[in-house]
């Protein structure tokens, strides 16, 4: 590890005044990500800015949507009462990230800020067209995710929660890469008045993406047996030492299929 | 036995007595160690797998902050620092000696795998040597890497003592008879079997922390080591050059090992010849990816075999062609893992009139390949079990019937094998039979049909196996090309007070040795476990040992306690007898009494221990005062652990995840002193098979670049990939060793990759799929049954 300094900041204006006064200010939320790079020295920083006490964390029903609060931790959506009811499906996502001590500590907004091709939540996100609120405005998870570890986001600004649309429906499953546990395809299926939304993560070569063909399919009729026809390109898909393009593709069916029959 | 030992001796399953300090997180490894004055060492590796170093310029690294020296190979050759060695090397076929080129502890000209030691940086703090470390200017002039064993020979040379990257060409058995054998053979089987490279993994990474002590002139090595001994013999004869007796290495508790502790690395070495120079205390301890891409990994080879029937399927005939991936540098084991550890094994549990093999050790520019639990008889294990089980398809018949027709029947011990080895005593069908009632083979059918209506593949696979273990008899490996003895030792210490102390030469890293040693002595002496104390992994304070590697603890240390203390008791017998004024030919020694036959005569274990320290009434014209003995033992055989272990697997055909669903395992050990402690060893063994046969994988891309270097890539089996295991044993008491035991620290480690591969192949064969390579990962899995699939609607 390089060496750094630390602050704890006291709200997000805070947060952003710390992060302007730095050459290469980070802000650190549940570190599960941050202090490995860190400690490898794939990464440094000259001021880490811790957000645990900035106020950020929380969950909310907003009547058509739960609203989480960046800093809330991956325990707190999975044992969420309010998340539970309103979006199982998301409360279910949060319980199957990395482990016991994974989940206590790792955030929402650290999740989302990293948009690691192979997390979990950025998935659900675009399938349940969330919003990312920062501190300076709101960002469509549409126009939010911009390809493998990038974002909409500037330099300096923090995410201070993410809104999600509450479905009528949505179930999200992943097929874990044995070795990490991320998701090596991971699918998220969220039934909305707008329609059918198939996010998938684990596996395309720019992250996170939704997939037009799954969609419309599952539009005309929403059945694990109306996907069986269509073509899932695998030129757009990860290609490693894990899994091939080709099987990331019939993963994606599969993966697919077993969220619809669980919707 | 006595009042507060019921239920402490041998074959009960006393809890561990080292685990609370292990659980409660109170073990003291070497990393805990911390000197004053204390250096750290920071070692520069090379980030490709072969060049030539055309300059490497340190000085901007040298007048960093908090630097107090940066060392290249040329500094350790001018010193005349000398490498690591092989410990047991082979004769080739043609007669000639192997090659051994040298392993320079910092590179010299050139650099051989990724993560080979270019230069080490030694600062008053971690981050400052790791800072300078990025200020040296490496200049490289890049060679093409060597990754594949199968292609490595006659490839880009890599040392220039080995025109051909063969490192040794080796056989054993009769070519002629064999191929005499197979040409008259019914039918020939013939498979390719490779057995996968996996990484060892031990929880807690390498470390070393090193000083001098100019007064005394003598240097101390705290080590992460299975074998404190070996490491002060290699380290001070061969690599520092220095008397023996001036080094003192302690290995204190240890975080497992399988087999990569037992090496000498450059870095310990590197650390000790510092802190001489330096005259500072020198610490290093290895971080995850340095462990990754420095320790020494395991199996890697490739095997041809042919295995020739009868009309009756009863083998005539094996013939072995295996190329070993040796890796860049030769370790202390690495030579003999592929052979006398591999070759010789190759009759399994079968009675085989004639096998032959040939094994090429290859090098290839990836770090060094060496023992790894089971050291060779793994690999043994998994082409023999592959191909018997690919054998009994071919021809038709129930696998576990063709092996059972061809096992080495119960009359014929002790068995004389076409590969050298005499087995001593086994009876392997009853653990067959157990085996297959334990997971209800019989009724397999009916599961497999109900798996088939909820769309799952299930299929059960067999693997019946035998391991040489208690490494063992000197005299024997002594002809075999050994340059170490193989005995172990102990030294019994009573003391006035009755309390005892074990000194042994094998080192506990996991084994449970604190608990299983005791216990044999409590047995014997009739005290209580608690009175006794296990000391192990100190130079100055054991007697000279050779670890623990090899399931050898219990059968040659265990054996080695069990002899010292029959001489403590022998000398307690004359002791008492002059104390009752009896004949020794009339003293009983039980439940930890003297007694005088046919009288009421008797004398506790410590009153006699107490005369023997406050001798007033004792016989000073026959002995010595002092209640200590020692015994060093050097068994006459190997001993041969033998058994079956079954797993059922269920297949999801839609995404090719494997789900072991059961697992049977009945194994023969001997006798057993603590059942719990096996069952552990047995537990440990079968998940780390279960990791290679499914999860693990060393994986080189062709430039060399190790790709699985982190958790994040390198697959560790979890609870959550095993299913609750049944284990149950046989009995065959080994003949040659006072305890009747055989050794089961590797065995699970042994048995279980065919028993899986098995399985699944069996699974997969309801779509013609007859193969399946290590690990049998869901993609694989999922391709082969695509590619059967459509290769039927041809
Ligand atoms: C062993 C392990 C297993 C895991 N398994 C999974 C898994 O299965 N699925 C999955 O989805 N994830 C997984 N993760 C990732 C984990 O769940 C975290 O979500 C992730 O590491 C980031 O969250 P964090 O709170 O720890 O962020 P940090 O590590 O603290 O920060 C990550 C990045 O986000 C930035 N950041 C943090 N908060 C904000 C904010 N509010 N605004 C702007 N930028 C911010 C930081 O500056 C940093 O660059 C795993 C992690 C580990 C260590």
């Amino acid at each position: 590890m390089y060496a750094t300094t630390y602050a704890k900041a006291k709200d997000v204006a805070d947060a952003v005044s710390q992060l302007k006064g730095a050459d290469e200010g980070k802000l650190l939320a549940g570190g599960q990500t941050l202090i490995p790079t860190l400690k490898q020295r794939l990464a440094s920083s000259d001021c880490l800015i811790d957000l645990s006490d900035a106020g950020l964390s929380g969950i909310s029903d907003e009547g058509g949507s739960i609203r989480i609060g960046a800093m809330t931790r991956h325990v707190e959506v999975e044992t969420s009462e309010m998340v539970k009811k309103a979006i199982p499906a998301l409360a279910a996502l949060a319980s199957g990230i990395g482990d016991r001590q994974v989940r206590n500590c790792g955030t929402i907004g650290g999740s989302v800020a990293n948009n690691d091709p192979s997390a979990c939540y950025p998935s659900a996100l675009l399938a349940l067209g969330a919003t990312v609120h920062t501190d300076r405005r709101d960002i469509a998870a549409g126009d939010y995710f911009t390809g493998m570890f990038e974002t909409a986001l500037d330099e300096d600004e923090v995410i201070t929660a993410v809104s999600f649309p509450k479905p009528e429906a949505a179930s999200y499953v992943k097929f874990p890469n044995p070795a990490s546990r991320y998701a090596m395809v991971g699918v998220f299926v969220a039934k909305t008045s707008s329609g059918v939304a198939v996010a998938v993560t684990g596996a395309g070569q720019d992250g996170v993406f939704r997939h037009g063909g799954l969609e419309a399919a599952l539009n005309s009729s929403f059945s694990a047996e109306s996907i069986d026809s269509v073509a899932v390109d695998d030129s757009v898909l990860m290609s490693d030492m894990h899994a091939s393009a080709d099987y990331r593709a019939h993963l994606i069916t599969q993966m697919t299929k077993r969220a619809v029959a669980a919707c | 036995m006595p009042e507060g030992t019921m239920n402490q001796g041998i074959g009960a399953s006393v809890r561990r007595k080292e685990d609370k300090k292990f659980i409660t997180g109170k073990g003291r490894y070497t990393d805990d160690i911390n000197r004053n004055g204390q250096l750290y060492a920071y070692f520069i590796r090379s980030d490709v797998a072969h060049a030539n170093i055309k300059n490497i310029n340190v000085n901007a690294a040298a007048k960093c902050e908090g630097v107090v020296a940066v060392y290249t190979g040329e500094d350790i050759a001018a010193d005349g620092i000398g490498g690591p060695i092989c410990g047991w090397t082979p004769t080739n076929r043609d007669g000639s000696a192997p090659k051994e080129p040298p392993h320079p502890l910092l590179a010299v000209g050139k650099v051989r795998y990724v993560g080979d030691h270019i230069a080490v940086v030694i600062a008053e703090s971690l981050e400052a040597a790791q800072a300078a470390s990025e200020k040296i200017v490496i200049d490289l002039d890049n060679l093409p890497a060597v990754v594949d064993p199968a292609t490595a020979i006659g490839n880009t040379q890599i040392h220039d003592e080995m025109d051909d990257n063969v490192y040794f060409d080796w056989e054993l058995g009769d070519e002629t008879a064999t191929a005499d054998a197979l040409g008259g053979a019914d039918k020939v089987i013939e498979l390719t079997v490779t057995n996968n490279r996996v990484i060892p993994n031990a929880i807690e990474p390498r470390a070393a922390v090193a000083e001098y002590d100019e007064i005394e002139d003598r240097y101390t090595l705290y080590t992460s080591s299975q074998n404190p001994h070996l490491t002060r013999l290699v380290m001070a004869a061969f690599m520092m050059q220095i008397p023996e007796s001036k080094l003192h290495v302690v290995a204190p508790d240890v975080g497992g090992g399988f087999g990569s502790k037992i090496y000498i690395y450059p870095e310990e070495a590197v650390c000790t010849w510092a802190a001489k120079k330096l005259r500072k205390p020198v610490k290093w301890t290895a971080d995850r990816t340095q462990a990754f891409l420095g320790d020494a990994h395991g199996r890697d080879h490739v095997n041809k075999v042919k295995l020739g029937l009868d009309k009756n399927n009863k083998i005539v005939g094996l013939r072995v062609d295996t190329i070993a991936n040796l890796g860049a540098y030769l370790s202390a084991f690495s030579m003999v893992t592929p052979t006398y550890l591999h070759g010789t094994l190759l009759s399994g549990c079968y009675d085989i009139p004639a096998i032959y093999t040939n094994v090429k050790g290859v090098c290839t520019t990836t770090v060094n390949v060496d023992a790894y639990r089971g050291a060779g008889r793994p690999e043994a294990t998994y082409l023999l079990e592959r191909t018997m089980d690919y054998a009994a398809r071919q021809i038709g018949m129930d696998p576990a019937e063709f092996r059972r027709i061809n096992f080495i029947p119960k009359d014929a011990f002790p068995y004389q094998t076409a590969v050298a080895l005499q087995y001593d005593i086994g009876d392997y069908e009853p653990a067959l039979d157990k085996a297959m009632e334990m997971i209800d083979y019989a009724n397999f059918g009916s599961r497999q049909a109900e798996a088939a209506k909820r769309g799952k593949y299930r299929g059960i696979g067999l693997s019946s196996y035998i391991e040489a273990c208690g490494i063992a008899p000197s005299a024997v490996v002594g002809t075999l090309g050994a340059r170490v003895g193989l005995y172990e030792s102990a030294v019994v210490r009573v003391d006035p007070t009755g309390t005892i102390s074990v000194f042994t030469g094998a080192h506990s890293h996991g084994q449970g040795h604190d608990t299983t040693f005791a216990q044999i002595v409590a047995d014997k002496l009739g005290v209580p476990i608690d009175s006794i104390d296990i000391v192990h992994g100190d130079t100055d304070r054991i007697p000279f040992g050779m670890g623990t590697y090899g399931s050898r603890s219990l059968a040659v240390g265990g054996t080695a306690i069990s002899k010292a203390v029959d001489k403590v008791i022998e000398k307690g017998k004359i002791i008492a007898a002059h104390m009752m004024e009896a004949a020794e030919t009339d003293l009983e020694f039980k439940d930890g009494k003297f007694t005088v036959a046919g009288t009421d005569k008797e004398k506790s274990f410590g009153e006699i221990a107490l005369s023997a320290y406050v001798p007033h009434n004792f016989p000073h014209d026959r002995l010595e005062p002092g209640l200590e003995e020692t015994a060093f033992y050097d068994p006459l055989n190997f001993t041969y652990p033998a058994g079956t272990h079954i797993c059922e697997v269920e297949i999801d055909p839609a995404t090719g995840v494997v789900d072991i669903v059961d697992w049977a395992a009945c194994d023969d050990f001997g006798n057993l002193i603590n059942p719990m402690i096996v069952e552990g060893q047995v537990h440990g063994g079968i998940a780390q098979g279960v990791g290679q046969a499914l999860l693990e994988n060393a994986h080189y891309n062709e430039d060399g670049q190790l790709l699985t270097a982190s958790y994040m890539d390198y697959c560790m089996p979890r609870a959550d990939n095993l299913p609750s295991l049944k284990i149950d044993y046989t009995v065959t008491a080994c003949t040659h060793n006072d305890l009747g035991v055989k050794g089961c620290g590797e065995a699970g480690a042994i048995a279980s990759p065919p028993a899986v591969i098995n399985a699944i192949v069996d699974a997969l064969s309801v779509v013609g799929v007859t193969d399946m390579s290590m690990p049998a990962t869901t993609e694989k899995i999922w391709r082969a049954i695509n590619d059967a699939t459509a290769k039927a609607a041809e």
